[in-house]
C-alpha cells in the first residue's frame, strides 16, 4: 500500500483493474485506492505477472501493507505468502491455533523457566481464563486515565496488559462498543469511509486539543450587494458572495499576519503566503480545497478557481495537493439560510470563519428605519495562537473591507 | 581521597578507630604475627602490640565466646574469621549469645562487637567453603549485617560498625581484597548503617545487588546499555537493617526489579526484598520481580559447573530481559 497522500495511514482497495495471471507493464494502473482524501490510482513500477492478489475490494490495508505480488510467471512466492499470513488478520491465526492445540502442552512446559517462572513468549491477546490480566502498574494507570482494561490488548505473557500497552493505547483502536444483540431491526450499519475517518480524527483532534473561542460580528452587506451586481455585468465568471468574502478575508489576513498562523507546539509559524481554504460539503462528507496565494488573486480568478475546485470536490476528483497548505478556512452556510453558526478550526489553521446568510431586514440609520442587508460572520480562534483582541481587530478589518468593497481594489 | 585496595580500606578503618579508642582490640587466626591471612591487619601488631592484636588458636567457638564476654565487660572486640564459612563453628556464640544477651538482660548489657571476614565463594573452594552467610545471620533479631561492594563503603561502614554498641557482622570477599577505589581519608568519615546507595542511575529497571554481586550487576548493566536498556543499580550495602525505602523509590521510577544475591534462593535476602517490594510498591510494578541467586544446590568443585552455579552477568541480563518484556 503506497503512500498516496501526506496524511493517509491506510487505504481501501476501491477496485482492482487486474486479475491474477495478468501481465503488467511499468506505469500500469492496477488498482484504485480510496485514501482519506480522494480515490487515487495505484501504478506499478515493475513489469511482470500478477501472481497473487491478497486484498479483496473494500478492505483496508495499512501503509506499507502487502496488497498483491508481482513477479515472473511460475515463480515460488510461498515465502512471501507465508510472511503475509503470519502478519495477517486474527481470523487466520486463530484457525492456525486450532490445529496446534495438541502441541500446546509441550509448549507450555517449555515456556516455564525454573529460574524465572512462567515465560510464555507472547500473549495471544485473549485472556486464557477469561480474567483480564494486567500488571498492577498498568491497572493503576488505566484507572487514572479512565481507560477500560477490556479495551486494551495486552502484549505481556498470557496477554498481560503492561505499562507500554496503556501508554500506546489509542481509544479509536478499541473494539467498537456495539454488541450485536443491541442492534435492532431498524438500525443500519455503515462502513466508516476513509473520508469520514479523517474528518472524525482531524476535527476531534482540533476541537479537543485547541482551545476554541468564538467572536461574531454583524456586517452591512448593502455595498457588496450593489458592487457584485455591477461586477457580474462585466465579469466573464459569475462572482458569488462567497468569492467576495474570500477575497476580503485574504486581504484582511495580509494585514493581520498573526491570524494567518499555525501552532507547532514549541513555536508559532506565521505563514508568508495567504492560502484560503473553502469548505465544500459533498455527499460523503466535507473537503477543504485551497485557493493558493489568495491575496494576490483578483476576484475573477478566485471565482474561477473556486468554481473548479467545488466541481472537482463534488466529483471526488480533488488531488491531495489541492487540499494541502491552507492557512485559513472559510465555511459558508449562507445559501442554506443559516444566519450564524460556529465552525471547528481546520488544522493546522489558527482560525476559521463561519459565514451566515445575508438577511434583508430593517435597520436603523441616522435615526431612521431603512431596509438593510446584513450578514453575520463568526470566527473560531485557537486561543493558543490568537487572543480575543487580535481576532476582534481582524474581524473589524474584514467588516470595513466588506462595507467599503472599493478598498479591496487598493 | 586516596586510592586504596579493599583490604587497605578495612585496615584504615580499624587503625583509625583503634588509635582513638583503647578499648578496641583485634582477635583471630593469624591476625597479628602473620599480618592477617589476607594481609588486612598488616602492620597493626607493630603499632598496637600483642595485647590489642591477638593471635588465637584454630577454635572459632572459643575466641568468638571470648569476644562476646569481653564486649559484655566493656571492651570493643573486632573478631576476624578467616572466612565466614569457618564461623559456622562459632554460630552458637553469635546467634545465641551476642544477638540475645542485650535482650535477655533487659538492656543491662551492651555487646559492642564486630565479627568480620570474607563471605561466600571465592573460586573453586568446593561446597563447604563457598557459602554466603549474610542472609542467614540477617534472619536473627539483634544482629546487624553488612556486606559491602567497594572500598569506600567498606571503610565508612566498618567504622560505624566498630562504633556501634550492638553486634555487627561485617562481611568481605577474598576476591575483592585487591579491588581498588577512591576512599575518603578523614578520620571522621563514616557511612551510617542501614543506608542503601543508588550507584548507577537508570530508568528501565532497578537491579538490587550488594557485595560481590554488585560487580556482576555492573557488568550486566554495561552490556544492557549497549542495547539501550537503562539499568539503575541500588546497592543496599547493609543487609540488616535493610533500606527498603531507597529500593522502593527506585522502583517507583523504573517499575521493574531484579535482585541479585549470592545466597541460595530459599528465604534469602532476594526473597525478603521481593516480599517488601510487592507490599510497598505493588501499584508501581509492571512485571513480577525476578531474582538471580545461587541455585538451590551446593557449590560444585568442577570449574565448568562452578561457573554455571555462580550468578553471572548473563543471568542478570536474562532476568532484566524478562522483567522488561524483551524476551
Amino acid at each position: 500500500m503506497p503512500k498516496l497522500s501526506d496524511t493517509m495511514e491506510e487505504g481501501v482497495i476501491a477496485a482492482w483493474n487486474v486479475e491474477e495471471g495478468d501481465t503488467v507493464e511499468s506505469g500500469d494502473v492496477i488498482a484504485e485506492v480510496e485514501t482519506d482524501k480522494a480515490t487515487m490510482e495505484v501504478e506499478v513500477f515493475d513489469a511482470g505477472t500478477i501472481l497473487k492478489i491478497l486484498v479483496e475490494e473494500g478492505k483496508a490495508v495499512p501503509l506499507g501493507g502487502l496488497i498483491a505480488v508481482i513477479g515472473e510467471e511460475g515463480e515460488d512466492i510461498s515465502d512471501i505468502l507465508e510472511e503475509a499470513k503470519s502478519g495477517g488478520d486474527s481470523e487466520e491465526t486463530s484457525d492456525k491455533e486450532k490445529g496446534e492445540t495438541d502441541k500446546k502442552t509441550d509448549e507450555e512446559e517449555e515456556s516455564f523457566d525454573p529460574v524465572f517462572g512462567d515465560l510464555d513468549e507472547k500473549g495471544n491477546g485473549q485472556p486464557d481464563d477469561g480474567r483480564i490480566k494486567a500488571s498492577p502498574l498498568a491497572r493503576k494507570m488505566a484507572e487514572e486515565q479512565g481507560i477500560k482494561l477490556a479495551n486494551v490488548e495486552g502484549s505481556g505473557p498470557h496477554g498481560r496488559i503492561i505499562k507500554r500497552d496503556i501508554e500506546s493505547y489509542e481509544p479509536s483502536k478499541a473494539p467498537a462498543a456495539a454488541p450485536a444483540a443491541t442492534v435492532s431491526r431498524e438500525d443500519k450499519e455503515h462502513r466508516v469511509s476513509q473520508m469520514r475517518k479523517t474528518i472524525a480524527r482531524r476535527l476531534s483532534e482540533s476541537k479537543f486539543s485547541s482551545p476554541h473561542y468564538y467572536e461574531t460580528i454583524d456586517i452591512d452587506m448593502s455595498a457588496v450587494w450593489d458592487a457584485r451586481k455591477q461586477i457580474n455585468e462585466i465579469s466573464d465568471t459569475k462572482i458569488s458572495f462567497n468569492d467576495i468574502v474570500v477575497k476580503a478575508v485574504a486581504s484582511a489576513l495580509r494585514q493581520h499576519p498573526d491570524i494567518n498562523s499555525s501552532w507547532q507546539g514549541d513555536k508559532i509559524i506565521e505563514h508568508g503566503d495567504v492560502n484560503v481554504a473553502v469548505a465544500v460539503g459533498i455527499d460523503e462528507g466535507l473537503v477543504t480545497p485551497v485557493i493558493n496565494n489568495t491575496d494576490q488573486k483578483g476576484l475573477q480568478q478566485i471565482a474561477a478557481e473556486s468554481k473548479e475546485l467545488i466541481e472537482k470536490a463534488q466529483n471526488r476528483d480533488l488531488q491531495p495537493e489541492e487540499m494541502e497548505g491552507s492557512t485559513f478556512t472559510v465555511s459558508n452556510l449562507g445559501m442554506f439560510g443559516i444566519e450564524e453558526f460556529t465552525a471547528i478550526i481546520n488544522p493546522p489553521n489558527a482560525c476559521i470563519l463561519a459565514v451566515g446568510a445575508i438577511r434583508e431586514e430593517p435597520v436603523v440609520e441616522d435615526g431612521e428605519v431603512v431596509p438593510g442587508k446584513r450578514m453575520k460572520v463568526t470566527m473560531s480562534s485557537d486561543h493558543r495562537i490568537v487572543d480575543g483582541v487580535s481576532a476582534a481587530k481582524f474581524l473589524n478589518t474584514l467588516k470595513r473591507m466588506l462595507e467599503n468593497p472599493l478598498g479591496m481594489v487598493l | 581521597m586516596a586510592e586504596l585496595q579493599f583490604r587497605e580500606a578495612i585496615r584504615a578503618a580499624i587503625d583509625e578507630e583503634m588509635s582513638q579508642d583503647e578499648d578496641i582490640f583485634v582477635m583471630g587466626e593469624e591476625v597479628a604475627e602473620y599480618d592477617g591471612a589476607y594481609k588486612v591487619t598488616e602492620g597493626l601488631l607493630d603499632k598496637y602490640g600483642s595485647k590489642r592484636m591477638i593471635d588465637t588458636p584454630i577454635s572459632e567457638l572459643g575466641f568468638a565466646g571470648i569476644g562476646v564476654g569481653a564486649a559484655m565487660n566493656g571492651l570493643r572486640p573486632i573478631v576476624e574469621f578467616m572466612t565466614f564459612n569457618f564461623a559456622v563453628l562459632a554460630a552458637d556464640q553469635i546467634i545465641n549469645h551476642a544477638s540475645k544477651a542485650r535482650y535477655m538482660t533487659g538492656g543491662q548489657v551492651e555487646i559492642p562487637i564486630v565479627f568480620r571476614g570474607p563471605n561466600a565463594s571465592a573460586g573453586q573452594l568446593s561446597a563447604t567453603h563457598s557459602v554466603s552467610y549474610d542472609s542467614m545471620y540477617a534472619h536473627f533479631p539483634g544482629l546487624k549485617v553488612i556486606y559491602t561492594s567497594e572500598p569506600a563503603d567498606a571503610k565508612g561502614l566498618l567504622k560505624s560498625a566498630i562504633r556501634d554498641d550492638n553486634p555487627v557482622l561485617f562481611m568481605e570477599s577474598e576476591q575483592m581484597y585487591g579491588l581498588k577505589g577512591e576512599v575518603p581519608e578523614e578520620d571522621d568519615f563514616t557511612i551510617p548503617i542501614g543506608k542503601a546507595k543508588v550507584k548507577r542511575e537508570g530508568s528501565d529497571v532497578t537491579v538490587v545487588a550488594h557485595g560481590k554481586m554488585y560487580h556482576v550487576a555492573t557488568q550486566a548493566a554495561e552490556k544492557l546499555a549497549k542495547e539501550d536498556v537503562d539499568v539503575e543499580i541500588v546497592d543496599p550495602r547493609t543487609v540488616k537493617p535493610l533500606d527498603i525505602e531507597t529500593i522502593v523509590k527506585s522502583i517507583r521510577k523504573t517499575n521493574r526489579c531484579v535482585i541479585v544475591d549470592e545466597a541460595h534462593p530459599f528465604g534469602g535476602l532476594a526473597a525478603e526484598v521481593g516480599y517488601l517490594i510487592q507490599r510497598e510498591a505493588f501499584d508501581y510494578l509492571d512485571a513480577p520481580v525476578q531474582r538471580v541467586t545461587l541455585p538451590d544446590t551446593n557449590a560444585p568443585f568442577a570449574k565448568n559447573l562452578f561457573d554455571e552455579w555462580l550468578p553471572s552477568p548473563e543471568q542478570v541480563i536474562d532476568a532484566v530481559n524478562t522483567v522488561t518484556y524483551r524476551k
